[in-house]
């Protein structure tokens, strides 16, 4: 082989040893001068050869950012300022320009978030796996081509000899994120960093790419540094679990230690923070809202939605569940009358709602209302916090001055943030607070149903979490319905009274949580069910073996 | 598997055809119906009354719009542009110099311009936000303000009044040797260049800024490749077809430019043709050279359009 | 809405000049020295204490013409702007909200207009229309208005589809709230930059007609025109016409500036205090 023989270890098993390590960035504050902020306050964390070690926090805590220090690599401004990075025996930090290229792409590989985006659209996948190994000259074209076919077929991507000619917008997201691996492992390094490599992926599809990603970190023996947000994913994967907040290291430990017997009180939130008791109500005798037989396209002949009936009780919560493309976001367009539907009715409050959105009686509109996912763009960026929740008032109630005032207080209140909060702009407050703030808007309007659009979906674990329980202690004083959307499984369980499972437009399974949630199931919920990540060793072989149905990825 | 991309050129060109023919009306509606009666505005009000019958006869007025359109129009198709009212030249003989000549201007404008503005493109991505890169910018925002003729009229001052070193006054005529026709449009083409230059680097910039930013030549980057490496494999061939775009719709531009610098430096091109009779209000020729303009403009940018058809990888390997 | 403090000095620079201009632009007849067709000496007299920019080529004092030639560059201009935007704008506006058939027609009518580059329909049209102030307004409005058009349309319809606007509809307000409340404070910030360069655009094109001798005719005078009556001196090493192109870079330059930094101050900021 023309391998050139790689640096050995020196002495002990230690493949990778950050100390004390510092990162720092220039922000642009608008209206201010530019100042440094740090991202990474000292952290330190060793790796031994083949381990995989697990970085996880919420947004903000620098996990991305520790984890491309290994390659000696501050992503769009970032500046790496203090510590030393210890790959195989030498400071990486000080190996010059031309020393850390012969190492990236070499003894460290990287896997991003956005396989679709880190792809280069101008060459085929073949190339652009080969090319690192290619570059450092560990193997000649031919062998590397070998190599990359073999991890194909360990990744099991379908038509492992040919998917290489292929371009990267042939290839479906799940199969793309699989070739990224096969990228990074073909130039054979000691260590690959995956960066949220199945967060961007649906569900069905994150379980596969998954076990391929384990299977091929455990035949290769090669180390990783696997980031996420999602304990339950990383429980999967990781030997040891590094567990981070604000850039600083919260708990380091064992996987069975940190999900099991965590010890520090925020490790302890992330692993308990899908847990919300909720009782499920029984279904009332004349429902809320009630959707028969609907059918709706946008403009051609495919059908997004067919034939889609389910009912909804005062004062209870159904939850739509689905992949990308169920038709799940559609049925809320359907609803609300922004897609008019071509067949079926649907029944408000006893009274037969209008197909289209401007035939709707303001009386209609105001007793439904709705909530978004991104509250960033669902807030107008040049209104206050006051004109936000006001509106309504003054639009339904024709609420004014004073009045309107309090009342604004007294929402602000119920969504459990102060009267200070009046004057703020949409920009000046967290993603949390912005999603609470969307809330109120709803409520003030007095709403017998509001629709909810993946409300936690954008949000962190732990705000997620806060704000699921802000509905339901909303709903048992208000007594209002939800209809609640989501991809994600662990909400349903939370919040939900009824369940309607969709499934590329169709309802494929509806009725009361408990007897949705329980056997026998459908082929499709199956799959759905058990591919949601569970905080418990060894899940993901478990649920592998006990799939009946294929997912969409493959 | 051509076809999609052939169809969607197909396309591209048949858009393009229509646009032509659509603007040869639009063209036709501004210079007839418009104003009420073209023959009393082109011989003021001072005209008798016999003038303006037989301008009204020669001009075909008495005949129906609709009708005088598709013989003008006939006439263009088949290469007959009509006579000139003032010179009662035939109009097709006489722009065939004067295009000739103005494109000769273009294109050498066109070669300095376009290396240049992509060169220095380049160099202020690959040092950006330093001095290069600041330089170039305000030199862009200063240039994109400044009229034509002040950058000729520049030029003239110091290079032809005060050293001396080239004419003030372009003048060619036919049999001129080449190099001497070189110098007589040296400050012509400079001065073309300059009105084109700043725009094309700034948009240059921005495209090749737009991919050195994806995600993919941070991947590029991770596998350990050299810069030059990564520009040459993983920015250029996606950089291509926004810069063939850039200099496509800027050489559009320089076809426009061209009218004001062939008058500020009395070059005997089409710019210089069109203004001459629209002073003297020739009607007829100013449709013909108006429609030869729009002709070469709305070519350039189908090309543009073109070039990004062929340059997107899904459109050349379709699922 | 701005702090003095944010203002940087290329901004300053900016409105200084601008300031100037319009200064000189409306009290023309009481700072000039002299009238604007008044023959105060001979032909090209170099710069001197009587006359600080020196004479024309007729002996006019070239001071006085630059400011009244402000008067009329910097009127036209400003009117053809306001033409241009207002028509742009509104067409713009109503062509994202409504949609369907108005937008479609609105829409491939502009593509139409601006498949002709502006100078040469400009040209065109002026070939048979009598040369005036007004007809240069109307020319310039509307052919500029197309580009007004564009970017007002795109950037409603950027925000039109925002959840904001969606929930506004699902709320039930009338188009009234929702263009001038919900879309239009969100469009001000490009559209006020818009404006700068749409008025720079306005006097390159103005002074371009004039010098092409298709513009404001004499005796009038408008800076454009000054440089195309005074040309002829170039050869002879007089600077004369210099001088109005100057001016015309100046006054672009400085509008630029101002916009530049409007831009820049205004999309810095995701909304909210500016």
């Amino acid at each position: 082989m023309a391998r050139k023989p790689k640096q050995k270890p020196t002495h002990d098993g230690k493949l990778l040893e950050i100390r004390d390590l510092k990162i720092e960035a220039t922000v642009f504050p608008p209206g201010e001068d530019p100042r440094d902020v740090t991202i990474v306050h000292g952290v330190s964390l060793t790796l031994e050869r083949g381990k995989v070690l697990g970085l996880i926090g919420e947004s903000g805590a620098g996990k991305s950012t520790i984890g491309l220090s290994s390659m000696a690599y501050g992503r769009g401004g970032v500046r790496i300022t203090g510590g030393e990075v210890v790959l195989n025996g030498r400071d990486i930090l000080k190996a010059g320009k031309g020393g850390i290229r012969k190492i990236r792409g070499r003894e460290v590989c990287y896997v991003a978030q956005s396989a679709a985006a880190a792809f280069n659209p101008a060459h085929k996948l073949m190339d652009q796996v080969v090319e690192a190994t290619l570059e450092h000259g560990t193997a000649t074209r031919a062998e590397a081509e070998k190599r990359a076919k073999a991890l194909f077929r360990k990744l099991s991507l379908p038509d492992p000899d040919n998917i290489g000619n292929r371009y990267p917008h042939q290839v479906s997201g799940g199969q793309l994120q699989r070739v990224m691996t096969a990228m990074a492992l073909c130039s054979e390094p000691d260590l690959i960093v995956f960066d949220e490599p199945t967060t961007a992926l649906d569900v069905t599809t994150q379980i596969d790419v998954l076990a391929a990603i384990k299977d091929a970190i455990r035949d290769t023996g090669v180390a990783a540094l696997y980031i996420t947000h999602d304990l339950a994913v990383v429980a999967q994967v990781a030997d040891e679990i590094m567990v981070l907040r604000h850039g600083r290291l919260v708990e380091w430990g064992g996987t069975r230690q940190i999900i099991k017997e965590p010890r520090q009180e925020y490790t302890n939130q992330l692993v308990s923070v899908h847990e919300i008791e909720h009782q499920e109500k029984a279904p009332g005798v004349s429902p809320v809202l009630s959707v028969k037989n609907v059918t709706a396209s946008y403009g051609g002949s495919v059908k997004v939605l067919k034939d889609v009936s389910v009912d909804i009780f005062p004062g209870q919560t159904l939850a739509v569940v689905g992949e990308s493309g169920s038709g799940k976001s559609t049925l809320a367009r359907a609803i609300t009358g922004l897609l008019p539907p071509s067949e079926g009715s649907i029944t408000f409050a006893g009274r037969k709602l209008s197909n289209a959105l401007r035939d709707r009686k303001r009386e209609d509109l105001r007793e439904l209302q709705m909530i978004y996912q991104m509250a960033d763009v669902a807030m107008n960026p040049r209104q206050t916090v006051a004109t936000i929740i006001g509106r309504p008032l003054e639009f339904y109630f024709n609420m004014r001055g004073r009045e309107r005032d309090a009342r604004v207080a007294e929402l602000l209140d119920k969504i459990e943030m102060g009267k200070g909060f009046a004057d703020r702009y949409p920009a000046e407050l967290s993603g949390g607070q912005k999603q609470r703030v969307c809330i109120a808007r709803a409520l003030a309007a007095k709403p017998k149903l509001i629709i909810c659009d993946e409300v936690t979906s954008a949000l962190d674990p732990l705000v997620a979490h806060g704000i699921l329980r802000l509905l339901l202690d909303l709903q048992a004083e208000e007594d209002v319905a939800y209809l609640f959307i989501t991809h994600d499984l662990a909400t349903v369980k939370s919040i939900a009274d009824s369940i309607a499972v969709m499934y590329r437009g169709e309802v494929v399974r509806y009725g009361p949580k408990s007897q949705v949630l329980a056997p026998p199931f459908d082929a499709y919920t199956e799959l759905l069910l058990s591919s949601v990540p569970e905080m418990e060793i060894g899940w993901l072989e478990k649920a592998i073996a006990g799939r009946r149905m294929e997912s969409a990825g493959n | 598997m051509g076809s999609p991309i052939l169809r969607l050129i197909a396309q591209r060109i048949a858009l393009g055809v229509l646009l032509l023919f659509a603007v040869s009306v639009l063209i036709f509606v501004g210079t007839q119906i418009l104003p009420g009666d073209v023959a009393q505005s082109i011989l003021g009000q001072s005209a008798t009354p016999e003038a303006l019958a037989n301008l009204r006869a020669e001009l075909g007025l008495n005949e129906p719009a609709i009708v005088r359109y598709f013989q003008w129009l006939g006439g263009v198709l088949t290469g007959d542009l009509g006579t000139a009212l003032t010179s009662r030249q035939d109009i097709a003989t006489a722009i065939g110099g004067r295009l000739w000549n103005t494109l000769f201007l273009a294109f050498w404008a066109a070669i300095v311009s376009v290396p240049l503005a992509i060169l220095l493109g380049l160099l202020a991505v690959r040092y950006r936000n330093g001095v290069i890169d600041k330089s170039i910018s305000g030199f862009a925002l200063a240039s994109t303000s400044l009229p034509e003729f002040f950058i000729g009229y520049l030029l003239v001052f110091f290079f032809a009044v005060k050293l001396q070193w080239f004419p003030g006054i372009s003048t060619v005529y036919d049999g001129m040797p080449f190099i001497e026709r070189m110098r007589a449009i040296a400050l012509p083409a400079t001065a073309l260049t300059l009105v084109v230059l700043a725009h094309m680097m700034r948009m240059t910039r921005a495209a090749i800024l737009n991919v050195m930013q994806s995600a993919y030549v941070e991947t590029a980057e991770l596998k350990g490749l050299s810069q030059f490496d990564i520009i040459r494999r993983h920015a250029f061939p996606n950089a291509i077809a926004p810069i063939v775009n850039v200099v496509m719709l800027n050489l559009a531009f320089l076809v426009v430019g061209v009218v004001v610098v062939e008058v500020i430096f009395v070059y005997p091109g089409m710019g210089q043709y069109l203004v001459d009779h629209v002073t003297k209000r020739d009607v007829p020729v100013v449709q013909a050279v108006g429609l030869i303009f729009a002709a070469v403009y709305i070519t350039l940018n189908m090309i543009a359009d073109i070039a990004a058809i062929l340059a997107n990888p899904r459109l050349r390997h379709p699922k | 809405m701005f702090n003095l403090k944010s203002i940087t000095i290329s901004a300053w620079i900016g409105l200084f000049f601008t300031a100037l201009f319009l200064f000189c632009a409306i009290f023309a007849p009481w700072i000039a020295p002299y009238g604007k067709a008044q023959i105060v000496g001979g032909v090209w007299e170099p710069m001197s204490s009587q006359y600080w920019l020196g004479t024309d080529n007729l002996g006019r004092d070239l001071l006085s013409r630059m400011i009244y030639g402000a008067r009329t560059t910097v009127f036209i201009a400003a009117m053809a702007t306001a033409l241009s935007f207002s028509l742009g704008s509104i067409l713009g506006f109503a062509a994202a909200v409504l949609g369907g058939w108005f937008d479609t027609i609105m829409s491939r009518f502009v593509d139409l207009l601006m498949a002709i580059p502006t100078l040469i329909f400009g040209l065109v049209v002026l070939s048979v229309l009598p040369t005036t102030i007004v007809t240069l307004i109307l020319v310039m409005g509307i052919l500029d208005s197309t580009r007004v058009y564009r970017l007002s349309r795109a950037v409603a319809v950027d925000i039109n589809v925002m959840d904001y606007v969606e929930a506004a509809k699902l709320r039930g307000e009338g188009m009234g709230w929702i263009i001038f409340r919900e879309i239009l404070p969100n469009a001000l910030s490009p559209l006020v930059s818009e404006l700068g360069l749409r008025f720079i655009y306005a006097v390159l094109f103005l002074s371009a007609l004039s010098f092409l001798g298709l513009g404001v005719q004499p005796p009038e005078a408008d800076w454009g025109g000054m440089v195309k009556e005074n040309k002829e001196g170039i050869v002879f090493g007089i600077p004369a016409a210099l001088i109005p192109a100057a001016a015309i870079a100046a006054l672009a330059i400085s509008v630029n500036l101002v916009a530049d930094w409007v831009l820049n101050r205004t999309t810095s900021l995701k909304g909210g205090r500016g």
